[in-house]
């Protein structure tokens, strides 16, 4: 009997380890005002800076570090000296809400970068948008974040505190859908999702535009993304007998997919959104991955004149980590709100409702900005509609083609 | 195209690495009655000190052939030292105490050696991608076998031979049997209790880094997380199999592999079920399995040798 009630105890506590280990936070603080004289504003950054979607974090951070740096050098705002103090969300929707709660209480936070994943900005948005506090997001890019739960139906914006400089699903789909079965000529995919709020978003706008073209489903699936061994799902891809694979989820289970799906046999590209599109993917799949598409937002930073500057200066700046896939949204997103605290504070003084006024000019920010025009419509989103095809050759990220996604 | 061969295959390769691990969680339950929680991490480390082998020991290039052997035995160091470790400052000091101190200890202890490896290893924040052997996969029939999982159909077998050798027929392995029955009068007998539980902790990790070698170079990629869901895993194993039982770790990890591979390709295809078969539910329906077994034979699959004393 003894031995019974031990294991339900340790059963209690592994349930137990299992939710703790989620919700571990590393605060790196460096924080206060050390300029003297002048009035410091401080911009949060939420992104994962550890764990699986580390490198994507850390390019965002890095990024925002750099438009502060700038925006001190060029005294953008008279009498302000600009201050970032990143946060950890270890891509976990309860890590962010709690950097949400902790940025909000801090008065001379007056805006803030992030966060990555689209699950973590679900849990953040109401935080931020009871505070006032604006919110810009450089990757998020599920259409229910700013076009209201049924968007496909009814846009409704919910959170005028929350923005974007990355576009939505609602496109990045559909222009996936488009090239798979227009320029690539698949007519039988196979949809695979991590049931995550971007995932399964995202894999079901591609599925809806697919059909659509005329091309058939062979097979859907959903993974854990706590596990590794596909090996079960990678023999059903193969008996599916579907020529093209579409997975909605991000780079650290899609690598791993990838390649035990060719493993299986089935030799067939499998097609992923903006969170696959990351040099970490690559080293998952291995060679394997030769052949494999990944769409994203913009246009390749490489190939616009408008971010040669950054390029360079990301390189003086002398970061550890790439900027990532992200880093020139996470570069414009700070200077966003850098131009919006422009127009609320003049002579270094932040008036006592700074936070909604910030948030209020936000929404006639316009400027030239690393990734194309930077300006938001009326549900947050950017104007920027630019989508670009990228695959696999030789062992690195080559662009394919760039584009606007039209019709839909 | 009959998938069942080659998921059955799917299934038992998964399996085995689940066994792998439960070896250590089961041998160290049956003599000290302690569930080792930071077994999973053993097993990482295990993983880990292979790749530092290949890594940061042997020169570049060194063929498989010669490195594979050099990475097994220095993740098996690695992996010894620290349970070994783990059980000389860790439990030890513990024995005794109620049973739920050294229980919280090996959680804590699981969690300080995760942070250790993120925090010291080079480049570990993230996936780091381990060696993997060259040639095609092999085909029998429909079934085909990945390359890298070769390595587990050959270590699997012979480590389950030669623990069943050591326990039945050497003289520490009888040790290990007389102090698993009965520890008190194991030592009145002459049994020296305190080597055979150290013995105890290091076979169970060694075979904890044999599955960390297997699951490097399954996947391709170690990190350090690795260990905890498959900790949690070999733990439901053994104790699907009885936990303090050998044979039982190997039977319920193979059991569990299958059932989640199983439920994963067919579950969807029965009438009513399509919402519940995506490999997202695997996990779902590996502990209903567990659920079942336990209400229907709460010993375990094989039953526990240790549940007879008291």
């Amino acid at each position: 009997m003894r031995q019974r009630s031990l294991i339900a105890i340790t059963a209690a506590l592994a349930a137990g380890a299992l939710t703790l280990t989620a919700c571990g936070s590393r605060d790196s603080g460096g924080k206060g005002s050390d300029s003297k004289g002048g009035t410091t504003v401080v911009i949060g950054v939420d992104a994962p800076l550890t764990g699986d979607l580390s490198a994507i974090g850390l390019g965002i951070k890095n990024s925002v570090d750099l438009a502060v740096k700038q925006a001190n050098k060029q005294k953008v705002v008279d009498g302000v000296t600009f201050k970032m103090e990143p946060l950890d969300d270890q891509a976990q929707p309860s890590s962010g809400q709690q950097n949400a709660s902790k940025l909000v209480s801090e008065s001379d936070v007056l805006g803030v970068v992030g966060p990555l994943n689209s699950s973590v900005a679900e849990s953040m948005q109401k935080v931020f948008d009871d505070a006032k506090l604006v919110e810009v997001s450089p990757a998020n890019t599920n259409p229910a974040l700013t076009q209201g739960a049924n968007w496909q139906t009814k846009k409704a914006r919910a959170y005028k505190a929350y923005f974007r400089t990355a576009t939505t699903d609602a496109i990045q789909g559909p222009f996936a859908a488009q090239y798979v079965y227009g320029k690539a000529k698949k007519k039988k995919v196979f949809v695979i999702d991590d049931k995550k709020t971007y995932g399964a978003g995202l894999a079901a706008t591609f599925t809806d535009e697919f059909k659509k073209l005329g091309g058939t489903v062979a097979g859907t699936e959903h993974i854990n993304p706590d596990t590794k061994d596909y090996s079960a799902v990678a023999t059903k891809v193969k008996n599916s007998g579907a020529d093209v694979v579409y997975y909605g989820g991000e780079y650290p289970q899609a690598g791993p997919l990838s390649k035990q799906i060719k493993a299986a046999g089935a030799n067939i590209p499998v097609v992923g959104g903006d969170a696959i599109y990351d040099p970490t993917y690559i080293k998952l799949a291995g060679a394997a991955s030769n052949g494999d598409l990944a769409t994203s937002v913009g246009a390749p930073l490489d190939q616009l004149p408008s971010a040669k500057d950054f390029l360079a200066n990301y390189k003086a700046g002398g970061y550890n980590e790439e900027y990532g896939a992200y880093g020139g949204y996470a570069y414009d997103s700070a200077w966003a709100i850098i131009q919006a605290v422009k127009q609320v504070v003049s002579n270094g003084k932040v008036p006592s409702d700074a936070r909604s006024k910030i948030t209020a000019a936000m929404q006639n920010v316009s400027f030239d900005g690393v990734t194309g025009k930077v300006s938001f419509d009326e549900f947050g989103d950017t104007t920027n509609k630019q989508l670009t095809v990228y695959s696999v050759t030789g062992g690195a990220w080559k662009t394919v083609t760039s584009g606007t996604y039209n019709g839909g | 195209m009959n998938e069942l061969p080659q998921q059955l295959v799917n299934g038992l390769l998964l399996g085995s690495m689940y066994g792998l691990v439960a070896i250590g969680y089961t041998m160290v339950y049956g003599i000290v009655q302690l569930i080792n929680f930071a077994h999973g991490e053993i097993f990482m480390t295990g993983a880990f000190g292979a790749l530092t082998v290949y890594a940061y020991v042997l020169p570049d290039g060194t063929s498989m052939w010669v490195a594979l052997p050099l990475m097994l035995i220095g993740g098996i160091i690695v992996a010894v030292l620290v349970a070994v470790g783990a059980e000389r400052f860790a439990y030890r000091p513990l024995r005794g105490a109620p049973r739920l101190a050294p229980l919280i200890t090996a959680i804590g202890l699981s969690l300080a050696l995760q942070q250790a490896v993120w925090a010291w290893y080079p480049d570990a924040k993230s996936a780091r991608t381990f060696p993997q052997i060259n040639g095609g996969p092999f085909h029998i029939g429909n079934v085909t076998i990945q390359t890298g999982d070769i390595f587990l159909v050959v270590a699997a077998p012979i480590s389950m031979a030669f623990l069943a050798y050591f326990v039945m027929k050497t003289r520490t392995g009888r040790g290990m049997q007389a102090t698993a029955q009965d520890p008190d009068t194991a030592k009145l007998m002459g049994v020296n209790t305190d080597r055979i539980i150290v013995i105890a902790f290091a076979l169970g990790a060694a075979f904890a880094a044999v599955g960390g070698v297997a699951d490097g170079l399954k996947y391709g990629q170690i990190d350090f997380r690795m260990g905890f869901i498959l900790g949690l895993k070999a733990f439901t194993a053994a104790v699907l199999g009885g936990i303090g039982n050998i044979y039982g770790a190997m039977i319920g990890g193979l059991a569990l592999g299958v059932a989640e591979t199983l439920a994963t390709a067919y579950i969807a295809d029965l009438p009513g079920m399509e919402k519940f078969g995506s490999q997202s539910w695997a996990d779902v329906w590996a502990f209903v399995l567990l659920i079942l077994v336990l209400l229907f034979r709460p010993q375990g699959l094989l039953g526990e040798r240790v549940a007879d004393r008291a």
